[in-house]
């Protein structure tokens, strides 16, 4: 019975972009759990109710591959790529933008995926952790150069800091130790693993130079 | 050439960076449905009564989990539910649907009345005459001739008059000790230093939250969760769920950080298992950041007072130390005693009393983090210990180099032994490495707005345990089959253990397999991975293990090919001797042939019945090393940490920076050195998190919470550090480790906190601010001669 990998739809309430952050805001004082998902809305009209709440059918480019999936429309890409794709690489750490854990690179950019939503990136190049590696198996330069380096303690931030390192290599060829630091700054170590972190970054950048 | 003491590259490190690493939130299984939490809006409240029926009317929602249907604990023990919430967050009811939201939504749907009871969150406010209790029996909990015993302990008000002379009240403690004659051990002294100190609770927030994922097949629970210490929180979890363990399936093979936090499995797991067994179907219970910060464990706070007595060269001659303990509502922390063991043994004074008492309080339940007790009291102490040397113009180094213990010191209550301590060699070696004699000159320098201050940090913390299983096997295959019950919180140690069986056969790690994480996997019993326990303890057991496997391998080679056993080697996959050589995988084949110890059908009958009965699953498969670690272990154990740090404080803004950090440990035989300096490294992170930004808000007159997610209570993030980092290691070998290692997890974070208040104070002209963490408004009223933002004893603030 484990292991077998079900799409699991978690999300059927809706809400627009603008009670989604008005949701966040409000959850520190109520006597609510309701942190990942959004609560069903006394704001919305019930015709509104119901539009919002329908799954759409859209199409994704994922790690160069074009994936269909039902979304709803408050739906993260962090909980489409986790739930409904089976790349549970991109990890939840915070799920409000605190935190790294789920970045991803949209179009070149890095983005955490935990604060977009799904439906604003449908003709968007995604790529994840699971992106990555070569079809035969070759680590990327960035994933190769955190292996040698022995990087990372317990992981669960690997994955978003080294699609930041992805980022940073393909911008600049040769970063300083600095200019890493700054690159990755957005990422959070709860290890503090963070001069490894900027050693295995400094080693992609190498790697990556000899790759072009 | 031995592989202790080399870098190696962990078993799971690609599976982490490509993503494949299966946490416990990424797990799923076919009819999977979502749980959610209702936690306690109030610090401490009564259900008078709950009415669910609109909520189980609900489309979707598929069962509901309330208190009386979780195992409850004696007090002052922790339920996973309760109907008597005793801090804001804390879980009351669990509801199961098929989707997350349906499930949120059906917790607003709940109708629930509770009674609001008195609270507290200020240890001091409940000792108060008439001071309110955080629980119904009590506010501290004593072990006397009735054994334990929860008690209301009030003061009178006389105790409270030394508020308005500045100074910490001290009224009858629970906990006294003492040793050496206080009042003529103060009287040897030339220079006396005495303050209030106050160090603030703090959460874990370990990377991960404790997620978790359960579902019941045939009467047994599947439970995948995450655990610092994979068997032990398999048999916990079985216990807190009245299972036998051959009935729980626990799988944890990657853990996102814990810290102390997820020692051996956590109540909320059980939750999960309930309620997938309640409603018949696979439940998965993410648990939030802002949850995680309510029931995800936080490091007790401390008001406290010192008086050290130092001669005029700088030896250390009495300390009298208090400490009033922030507890959080439930069980028992035995942090504050630990400080006071840690004080005496750091400063080896002729004479130390230690008082303490440790007070409830309606805050989020507490657990070890990290250097317990000892990661505080090192943070407050050593700014003092500067104060003192630079009142009596003696260098900083030198202070400490004279009052270190060596290995004949004693020191606590019991006036215990260590194994050995090699403080003088570590600071040395860190003097060396961070450049002391350069550096300590910048002390005081200015540059623009900045003052540079330099300081350093001497943090000691337990080591490691001993008496644990190491369980082996060699397959026909030829490999060597490493079976470790402790978790895999990237600490390494997992794989890095192994390396001491490895190490006795001769084998490369090649030919190491490592199998942990899965309790299905047959794991020995273990020690928790906790305390800095496992790279002691399971580097002991797995060489015992290695010695009767390699015994093992000889007695074959020998009953195959002639000769004595003792005349052959073991080395490169191969026994040989006088008679010629086997290769392992042929011993191996041979061992399933001849059976009895050999294959682990016959067994040691003194190892723990965990190991009997995984021994025993995997017996017949090829030759077993299997042992307990009987080897002596005369002493404690304590590894140390000496963080040096330079600090560039804004005297206009009150801005910290940290631009240099060098750790240096003695812990023994260096294992693995890549991961020592991640540990060092990482650690002394923490503990510039703890020194600098991380603390509870909480509102004094509701008790609700305001920092409860990261950027509240915010880690440090990698700009908040330096750019490069060093470390150093004594590198003698423990004399009671037959591989000389000992762990090094907890110090760390002491010597990274003590290093910057001490730094800070520096930077300051020697004013200890006696306080943590030493954010910026804290610093920018000193240095503008305001008022602090706080009062004295003032905490989650
Ligand atoms: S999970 Fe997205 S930033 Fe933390
Ligand atoms: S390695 Fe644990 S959070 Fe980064």
């Amino acid at each position: 019975m484990s292991g077998v990998e079900t799409p699991v739809a978690s999300t059927t309430s809706g809400h627009s972009r603008r009670t989604f952050i008005k949701g966040v805001v409000a959850t520190g004082a109520a006597v609510s759990s309701s942190n990942y998902l959004f609560r069903a809305s006394e704001g919305l009209s019930a015709s509104e109710r119901v539009r919002s709440t329908l799954p759409q059918l859209v199409t994704l480019s994922v790690n160069g591959q074009s994936r269909s999936v039902d979304i709803l429309p408050q739906e993260t890409l962090a909980m489409t790529l986790r739930y409904k794709l089976g790349l549970t690489g991109t990890k939840l750490g915070c799920d409000r933008a605190e935190c790294g854990a789920c970045t991803v690179i949209i179009d070149g950019v890095t983005h955490y995926s935990c604060s977009v939503l799904t439906k604003t990136v449908r003709d968007r190049a995604i790529t994840t952790i699971e992106g990555l590696e070569s079809p035969d198996g070759t680590l990327h330069p960035v994933q190769q150069a955190v292996v040698d380096e022995g990087g990372f303690q317990c992981a669960f931030c690997a994955p978003g800091f080294i699609m930041s390192m992805v980022a940073l290599t393909n911008d600049h060829s040769n970063p300083t130790r600095e200019e890493a630091a700054q690159a990755l700054s957005g990422n959070l170590c709860r290890c503090g693993d963070y001069n490894k972190i900027l050693n295995s970054a400094m080693r992609a950048a190498e790697y990556a130079r000899r790759t072009v | 050439m031995a592989l202790i003491g080399q870098d190696i590259s962990p078993p799971d490190l690609v599976a982490k960076v490509t993503g494949r690493a299966k946490y416990a939130e990424d797990f799923r299984a076919e009819g999977m449905v979502f749980a959610k939490l209702l936690l306690s809006p109030m610090p401490h409240a009564r259900v008078r009564k709950i009415d669910v029926s609109r909520a189980l009317a609900m489309e979707g929602v598929l069962g509901i989990l309330r208190a009386d249907e979780v195992p409850q604990a004696d007090a002052p023990g922790e339920s996973a539910l309760t109907d008597e919430p005793k801090y804001v967050g804390e879980p009351i009811l669990a509801v199961a649907a098929i989707t997350e939201t349906i499930a949120a939504d059906a917790i607003e749907a709940i109708d629930i009345d509770l009674e609001p009871l008195p609270f507290t969150i200020d240890p001091l406010a409940s000792l108060a005459p008439g001071g309110p209790n955080a629980r119904l029996e009590g506010n501290t909990l004593t072990f006397g001739e009735r054994g334990r015993e929860l008690k209301s302990v009030k003061w009178t008000s006389s105790d409270f008059e030394s508020l308005s002379e500045g100074r910490l009240p001290m009224g009858e403690p629970t906990d006294e000790w003492s040793h050496g004659d206080l009042d003529s051990a103060f009287d040897d002294a030339d220079h006396v230093v005495e303050d209030t100190i106050i160090h603030q609770s703090l959460t874990h927030h370990p990377m991960e939250p404790r997620s978790s994922m359960a579902y019941w097949d045939n009467g047994k629970c599947y439970l995948y969760a995450s655990t610092q210490s994979t068997q032990r929180a398999h048999a916990g979890t079985a216990n807190q769920l009245d299972l036998d363990p051959s009935d729980l399936v626990f799988v944890g093979q990657y853990c996102g950080g814990g810290f102390g936090s997820k020692i051996a499995g956590s109540p909320i797991n059980s939750i999960t298992a309930l309620l997938a067994k309640k409603i018949q179907r696979p439940v998965m219970l993410r648990i939030t950041r802002y949850e995680e910060n309510y029931i995800g464990r936080g490091r007790p706070g401390f008001q406290s007072w010192v008086r050290m007595g130092f001669r005029k060269d700088g030896k250390i001659t009495a300390i009298d130390l208090y400490i009033i303990q922030d507890h959080g509502p439930y069980g028992r922390s035995g942090d504050y005693n630990t400080a006071g063991a840690i004080t005496d043994l750091m400063y080896q004074p002729d004479a130390m009393r230690f008082r303490g008492i440790t007070i409830y309080t309606n805050t989020p339940p507490r657990a070890a983090m990290r250097g317990p007790g000892g990661a505080q009291i090192v943070a407050m102490l050593e700014p003092l210990v500067d104060k003192a040397a630079r009142e009596l113009g003696i260098d900083r180094l030198a202070i400490r180099r004279m009052n270190v213990p060596d290995s004949d010191s004693r020191f606590g209550p019991n006036r215990g032994q260590l194994t050995g301590a090699f403080v003088r060699e570590a600071i040395d070696a860190g003097a060396d490495k961070f450049g002391w004699a350069e550096k300590s000159q910048l002390s005081g320098q200015r540059n623009g707005t900045k003052v540079t201050g330099v300081g350093i940090g001497v943090s000691p913390y337990v080591g490691g345990s001993s008496g644990f299983d190491g369980l082996l096997v060699i397959r026909p295959d030829g490999k060597l089959y490493i079976h470790h019950g402790i978790g895999n919180l990237g600490t390494h140690s997992m794989a890095d253990c192994g390396r001491a069986a490895a190490d006795v056969l001769g084998l490369e790690w090649e030919d190491c397999q490592v199998i942990w994480g899965d309790t299905s996997q047959n794991l020995p019993y273990s020690s928790v991975q906790a305390g800095s326990q496992t790279a002691h303890a399971h580097t002991r057991a797995n060489h015992a293990a290695g010695l009767d496997l390699k015994q093992k391998l000889q007695e074959i080679a020998a009953a195959t090919l002639g000769g004595s056993a003792n005349s052959y080697r073991t080395s490169r996959g191969r026994v040989s001797g006088p008679g010629g050589s086997i290769s392992f995988a042929q011993a191996a084949q041979r061992a399933i042939e001849l059976g009895g110890k050999y294959s682990g059908e016959v067994l040691p009958d003194d190892i723990n019945q965990v190991t009997t009965a995984s021994a025993t699953a995997l017996s017949g498969q090829g030759v077993m090393g299997v042992a307990k670690d009987n080897f002596s272990h005369d002493g404690s154990t304590y590894s140390w940490v000496i963080g040096f740090a330079v600090v560039e404080l804004d005297v206009e803004t009150g801005d910290v920076q940290i631009v240099d950090y060098t750790g240096s440990a003695d812990c023994g035989v260096v294992l693995h050195p890549r991961s020592l300096g991640a540990q060092i490294h990482g650690g002394s992170v923490q503990g510039f998190g703890q020194a600098r930004s991380q603390k509870w808000v909480l509102d004094p007159k509701w008790g609700v919470p305001f920092s409860h997610r990261l950027y509240t209570a915010r880690p440090p993030g990698i700009l908040d550090v330096p750019l490069k980092m060093e470390w150093a290691a004594a590198g003698v070998p423990d004399p009671e480790n037959p591989v000389g290692i000992k762990g090094i997890g907890e110090p760390p974070v002491g010597a990274g906190s003590a290093a910057v208040t001490s730094a800070i104070a520096d930077a300051l002209g020697g004013k200890c601010l006696c306080r943590t963490p030493l954010t910026t408004d804290v610093i920018l009223a000193e240095l503008q001669g305001r008022q602090p933002p706080h009062q004295l004893t003032e905490i989650h603030i």
